[in-house]
């Protein structure tokens, strides 16, 4: 009989090793003349633990890892493929407590399958959604969309059910489903292991934004830094088209939905949604003024969906369990399960899907186990690179929009960096200037030219030169930004550097150093 | 037929001012038929549709390692742009670049996440070793190393891309060692 070994083509996994133990496994397997299937599948979110291989007996998973080529031999002599143990074996990998603790709603296929096996897709539970909205009218799912409390999970948390709304009633012939799949905030890779891991929810959620706003093309812009999920996309698409799920008749309704790929060329500013729509539209990504909305003049100058990859694979879960399922989950005004993600100096970084309502604290130390350095935690940065820095002091803090908001912070796409006690905060707050000097689209002036004169005032307080003088300068300046900035770019760059300057303060009061020196 | 006459100066004229662009950029050269047959055919694939661009270009970069200047002119005129909206996407976004690379790329996140586990100065220590200024080619063109901002593989920092080839957990061995069986 067979053995169904899993090993994740994710490219986190791919990026320590996971091919070359497919590899070896497969020769190991040849030679030892053992009937060995390999299934690829995505990341579960342990990536500490990557490679992490599984297998299956008798419909149970038993998990090993981190596994390189050279531990391969010795797992066979383990009879790994019988489940035998062995050190690196961790049981079945639902009961470790870092994926026990978590609630998949939105990855609850992730890792699990092959991303573009649709047979597995239906058997988990994949198309129920499709299913189910195919028979109900475009008011309805929006209805249902809006009723789940789902919030854009880009970083502005907007109603998606409102935005599509706004689509649905604005009449127009062409209208257009833009997947937002930038995902350029540093600590970030919930989009990529949705697109690498389980495209075809992906897919799914965008087929249901088309149907409930009436568009009948859909684009999928995603970051060129991400070759692995741009091919896996393309390959999800073509299923879907030979399925007869894309195309000019979805599924048998009688409604279109083509559904194409755009790539980025490295910029981040293309992940603010206008800016993005510009690039998609083979044009420089300069952000543009709004009114008009995207909703309302997007892509082309069309009513336009634009939602973050997250939202839109949220979308299905929502149709198939209905929207009080997923309002049940989280805190307040934030409703249902945010994807979490755990980088930077973490012991056990991965990701994280919980309801709203978690504090910073039970997710760096109960799930990422503290810093991966063993030092003592000093800052973690939340909401990418616009977010602000928190400290200890504040790790009790939940994980909800306005909580958060109010402590002055931002929950963004959920990305979570951590820094141990090495940080210099004021080296991280001239970098917040001079990320936004080399991203800023140059529009407004407040942006453009205080990122630069931000970071050579951050420079001059790091040489110890009028420290005290500079840092109000820095303040001010920040004053500017905030208030005369056209979009969040230059508008929150201030929020890193201000939370720096607050919680750090004496990593900016700085002595003179002589040149001498 | 005096309008006639004046349609067909006027066309005759313009046709005249884009064989001046042409000129300039020297098609009677060899590699300068070769360089606008490979636009043209990649503009054709895409159905000269200028919404394109940025796959066009992509795909010009990888056939011909860059995007040099005198690709401008043709992609303007099989897009129907002017140069200006050509030069300006060329010179707006991080990827394209103007020149040729070295034989290997290396695109070296310095993000926060990765500098939280000091891509910093593995990013100078690699550049040290292979002789490199960051963002440039060293003298033999072996390889480039570019600065990168995240690469969704914030967890196993520091991150690098090596010819589109992942590797987490980053050290300047394993840097080296990949670097070396890229260019063999
Ligand atoms: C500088 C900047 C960068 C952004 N980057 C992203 C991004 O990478 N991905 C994303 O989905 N949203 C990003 N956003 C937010 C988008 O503008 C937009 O709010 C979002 O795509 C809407 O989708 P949602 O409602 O589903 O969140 C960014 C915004 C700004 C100002
Ligand atoms: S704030 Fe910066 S990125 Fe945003 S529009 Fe102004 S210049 Fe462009
Ligand atoms: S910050 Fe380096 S990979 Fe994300």
């Amino acid at each position: 009989m067979s053995v169904t070994v899993y090993i994740p083509c994710d490219s986190a996994a791919l990026s320590v090793g996971a091919d070359t133990v497919a590899d070896a496994i497969r020769h190991e397997a040849r030679i030892r003349d053992i009937d060995v299937t390999i299934v690829r599948n995505g990341s579960r979110g342990l990536f500490w633990l990557e490679p992490l291989v599984e297998v299956e007996v008798d419909g149970n998973r038993t998990a090993y890892g981190p596994v390189t080529a050279a531990d391969v031999p010795k797992l066979f002599d383990a009879a790994f493929h019988a489940g035998g143990s062995h050190p690196l074996a961790l049981g079945p990998i639902e009961d470790h407590p870092f994926l026990k603790n978590q609630e998949r709603l939105t990855f609850a296929r992730v890792g699990i399958i092959d991303p573009l096996d649709m047979a597995a897709y239906q058997s988990h539970g994949g198309l129920t959604g499709l299913r189910r909205a195919l028979g109900m009218t475009p008011e309805q799912i929006v209805q249902d969309v809006t009723d789940s409390g789902l919030r854009g999970r880009g970083g502005a948390g907007f109603p998606t059910g409102i935005k599509w709304k706004t689509v649905a009633e604005t009449a127009c012939e062409t209208k257009y489903v833009c997947c937002n799949a930038d995902e350029g905030d540093s600590g970030t890779f919930a989009d990529r292991m949705i697109m690498e891991g389980d495209p075809f929810t992906l897919i799914e959620g965008m087929v249901i934004a088309g149907l409930a706003v009436g568009a009948g093309e859909g684009y999928v812009y995603i970051r060129s830094e991400y070759p692995h999920a741009i091919a896996t996309m393309l390959a999800a698409i073509r299923i879907w088209e030979a399925d007869g799920l894309l195309g000019d008749d979805v599924a048998g309704s009688g409604k279109p939905f083509r559904l194409h790929v755009r790539k980025g060329a490295g910029a981040y500013i293309c992940g603010e949604e206008s800016s993005m729509l510009e690039s998609m539209e083979g044009k420089r990504g300069t952000v543009r003024a709004k009114p008009p909305i995207p909703a309302v003049a997007g892509l082309f100058g069309q009513p336009t969906v634009v939602n973050n990859v997250l939202s839109l694979a949220t979308v299905p879960y929502i149709m198939k369990e209905g929207a009080e399922a997923y309002r049940d989950f989280g805190m307040g005004r934030s409703r249902g399960t945010q994807p979490f993600q755990l980088a930077g100096n973490i012991r056990q970084g991965g990701l994280v899907e919980k309801a709203f309502g978690v504090t910073i604290r039970e997710l760096i130390e109960d799930f990422g186990g503290g810093t991966a350095s063993g030092r003592p935690f000093r800052a973690a940065q939340l909401g990418g690179p616009l977010g602000a820095y928190v400290d200890d002091a504040m790790l009790d803090l939940a994980m909800d929009y306005e909580a958060l908001a109010e402590a002055g912070a931002m929950l963004g796409h959920g990305g979570i960096v951590v820094f141990d006690d090495t940080v210099d905060m004021a080296e991280m707050a001239r970098f917040a200037f001079e990320f936004c000097e080399i991203e800023s689209c140059g529009k407004c002036t407040p942006c453009r030219i205080g990122a630069v004169r931000g970071r050579e005032t951050v420079e001059k307080i790091i040489r110890g030169e009028d420290a005290a003088r500079n840092v109000t300068l820095v303040e001010d300046l920040c004053d500017v930004m905030t208030d005369g900035s056209l979009c969040a770019m230059g508008g929150l760059t201030p929020m890193p550097v201000r939370s720096a300057i607050k919680l750090f303060p004496d990593d900016f009061d700085r002595p003179l150093r002589h040149a001498a020196e | 037929m005096r309008t006639y006459a004046v349609h067909a100066s006027v066309v005759r004229n313009l046709r005249d001012a884009r064989r001046g662009d042409y000129r300039m950029t020297d098609i009677s050269t060899a590699a300068g038929n070769a360089l606008r047959d490979a636009v043209c055919s990649i503009c054709g694939r895409h159905g000269d549709d200028p919404a394109a661009l940025l796959e066009i270009l992509h795909e010009l970069q990888d056939e011909w390692g860059c995007v040099e200047d005198d690709a401008v002119p043709m992609l303007a005129d099989a897009l129907n742009l002017s140069r200006a909206e050509v030069h300006g996407v060329v010179s707006f976004y991080h990827d394209f670049r103007t020149s040729p690379a070295g034989r290997v790329t290396v695109k070296m996140c310095r993000a926060e996440a990765c500098q939280s586990m000091g891509a910093l100065k593995l990013i100078e220590d690699i550049c040290t070793r292979m002789g490199v200024p960051l963002g440039g080619n060293g003298d033999d063109a072996r390889v480039t190393i570019e600065p990168v901002y995240c690469l969704g593989n914030c967890a196993l920092a520091p991150a690098a891309l090596i010819d589109g080839r992942p590797m987490g957990r980053a050290d300047i061995d394993k840097l080296e060692n990949a670097i070396a069986e890229a260019a063999a």
